[in-house]
């Protein structure tokens, strides 16, 4: 291989060929391992006070006062899910139903004004979500409502909106891979266009549907600046919808400005269980999309 | 408390060793630690005050007003910032009030109440008292407005106000005066406090005791939520440290601590 590399005008190309894989490789490798590096970095610093304070008083404890050495997530942890379940409730059926408009029951001039729009909504920074809910959702939710406002309701409803074009546009792609032929089956049976749609399309795009909705949920549970501006972050289990919450990544920005030693590390820790979440749900959006590809 | 001590001694070695490797510069240099509170006012202060002597150089640091007090004591810095008084065996420093910051209890300025006593504003902020109703308001739930864990503002309140007792769970955490003073504009529930400088007409500084938070009450002593910004030094400060002190202390030093919110000293 080196020898003819150094003598023609082809051989060059293929030497090139050679370093620019290289090249690619390497490129390929250093965002792999900053993925190692955050890994290494966030479980090195948070662990060490997991376990010696204890791995169940800091999942399971419920007060929090690090000044106290008091270090417990639990009502960061409920916090977080409760928010996400909230986003869920909210974004799932408006996204799916909006998928289902856009790929079965409109024109394609009507899709194609509303798709780009909702990709749209995937480039609003999230700071000006929050924004918006403090202004406007918030009152809303205290004069309707009564409470303070900031709540989990508030927060559920921003991170609905937020993970709708997640889910509209997987849905629709995975809506549109169904093939053609099922549809005109469905129909030349006599089914209508509805029943079609919940009983042929939808199972067949199931398991892209699945992983529309979990990529959602890892939005929702990373949000951070939207859910700072409208849950109120109070460090307690939410008693009702209208109660203030603070999720696990409000925790850590909330307070890594002044915190030092044991505090900073607790806040590191909220990191490691952060992580935890996140790996444990995209390890099944993956699992989910791997057997999608197996699906005939 | 054992492994805090340790923290603190060593940083305090940290900061002995920066001084250390200076050599005897400490006719031309000066360390000051401390506070993050203080911090920015005194980096206005060394800043004007080393545009005036080109050839001095101040150097401020943060850390905490503990760890400056231990550091000053040590000998690490010359001078420690502390925002919080004095106490048990780091009395024998000797401290000088460079400013004063007062802590306002705000409320919405349609709440009709006007003053409350500061044993109120304490179970308000444990949780034991709930409703404005109990305090001659409006019958509604008080929302409750605090700042997160380790805030300065908030150790403040807590030392001044809380005493031993903890600040309820269910309190609505924010991670600045402006957005807490931001919650209170816009809630006729909501109660919260913030540094006095920043009180604005859309929100009322409650009476406390009796006492209106103003800068007269705050003078006579009548008006209790109020805390120091100390420089502490061992013995009286000679040199740099005396040099910088008496620029804080003048006129112009004084007219930036008003600027910035404060309240000054003379």
């Amino acid at each position: 291989m080196d020898k003819p590399a150094k003598k023609k005008g082809g051989s060059r190309l293929e030497r090139n060929d050679r370093l620019v894989r290289l090249a690619l490789l390497v490129v390929a490798f250093s965002a792999v391992s900053v993925l190692l590096v955050i890994t290494v970095f966030i479980v090195g610093q948070g662990m060490p006070i997991m376990f010696r304070y204890g791995l169940k008083s800091f999942l399971a404890g419920s007060s929090w006062y690090p000044s106290e050495k008091l270090f417990g997530l639990w009502p960061m942890i409920v916090g977080s899910l409760a928010v996400t379940a909230g986003a869920l409730v909210i974004g799932v059926p408006l996204g799916l139903s909006c998928a289902v408009v856009l790929t079965e029951f409109s024109s394609k001039r009507v899709r194609g004004i509303i798709k780009p729009i909702v990709e749209l909504l995937a480039g609003i920074p999230s700071v000006v979500y929050g924004f918006i809910g403090v202004i406007i959702l918030v009152p809303f939710i205290r004069n309707t409502f009564g409470g303070p406002g900031l709540s989990v309701l508030a927060a559920a409803i921003i991170l609905g909106v937020m993970i709708l074009p997640t889910i509209i546009s997987i849905s629709v792609d995975s809506l549109q891979a169904v093939p053609p032929s099922y549809r005109e089956g469905s129909i030349a049976l006599g089914a209508t266009r509805w029943q079609t749609v919940k009983m042929v399309l939808f199972p067949a795009a199931r398991s892209g549907i699945i992983a529309s909705i979990i990529l959602g949920m890892g939005r929702a549970v990373g949000e951070t600046m939207a859910t700072i501006m409208v849950a109120g972050n109070a460090a307690e289990v939410p008693r009702s919808l209208l109660a203030p919450v603070r999720t696990l990544t409000s925790n850590v920005a909330l307070e890594m400005s002044y915190a030092t030693g044991e505090h900073r590390e607790a806040l590191f820790a909220t990191g490691v269980v952060l992580f935890v979440i996140i790996m444990i749900l995209n390890t099944i959006a993956n699992a989910t999309s791997a057997k999608r590809r197996k699906q005939p | 408390m054992k492994r805090r001590r340790s923290a603190l001694c060593f940083l305090a070695l940290g900061v002995a060793f920066f001084a250390a490797c200076r050599g005897d510069r400490s006719e031309t240099d000066l360390t000051l630690a401390g506070s993050t509170s203080i911090q920015p006012f005194a980096d206005r202060w060394a800043e004007i005050f080393m545009a005036r002597h080109p050839d001095l150089g101040v150097d401020v640091q943060g850390g905490g007003s503990s760890a400056g007090i231990q550091a000053c004591k040590s000998g690490a810095c010359q001078v420690g910032m502390s925002s919080r008084e004095l106490k048990g065996d780091e009395k024998d420093l000797y401290e000088i009030v460079v400013a004063r910051d007062g802590l306002a209890i705000i409320v919405h300025p349609s709440n009709p109440v006007r003053g409350l006593k500061v044993a109120e504003v304490k179970q308000i902020f444990a949780g034991d008292l709930t409703r404005w109703g109990d305090l001659g308001g409006p019958d509604k739930p008080i929302t409750v407005v605090t700042r997160e864990e380790g805030s300065g503002t908030r150790g403040a309140f807590q030392e001044l106000v809380m005493g031993k007792t903890r600040i309820f769970r269910g309190a609505i955490t924010e991670d600045s005066n402006g957005t807490v003073r931001e919650i209170v504009t816009h809630d006729p529930a909501a109660i919260g406090f913030i540094s006095l400088g920043l009180v604005n007409d859309q929100v009322r500084a409650l009476a406390l005791d009796g006492a209106a938070a103003t800068d007269e009450n705050i003078g006579n002593g009548s008006y209790k939520l109020v805390r120091p910004f100390l420089f502490v030094s061992r013995g009286e400060p000679t040199g740099l440290a005396k040099a910088f002190i008496e620029f804080i202390l003048s006129d112009e030093g004084q007219a930036l601590v008003k600027e910035e919110g404060l309240l000054p000293v003379r």
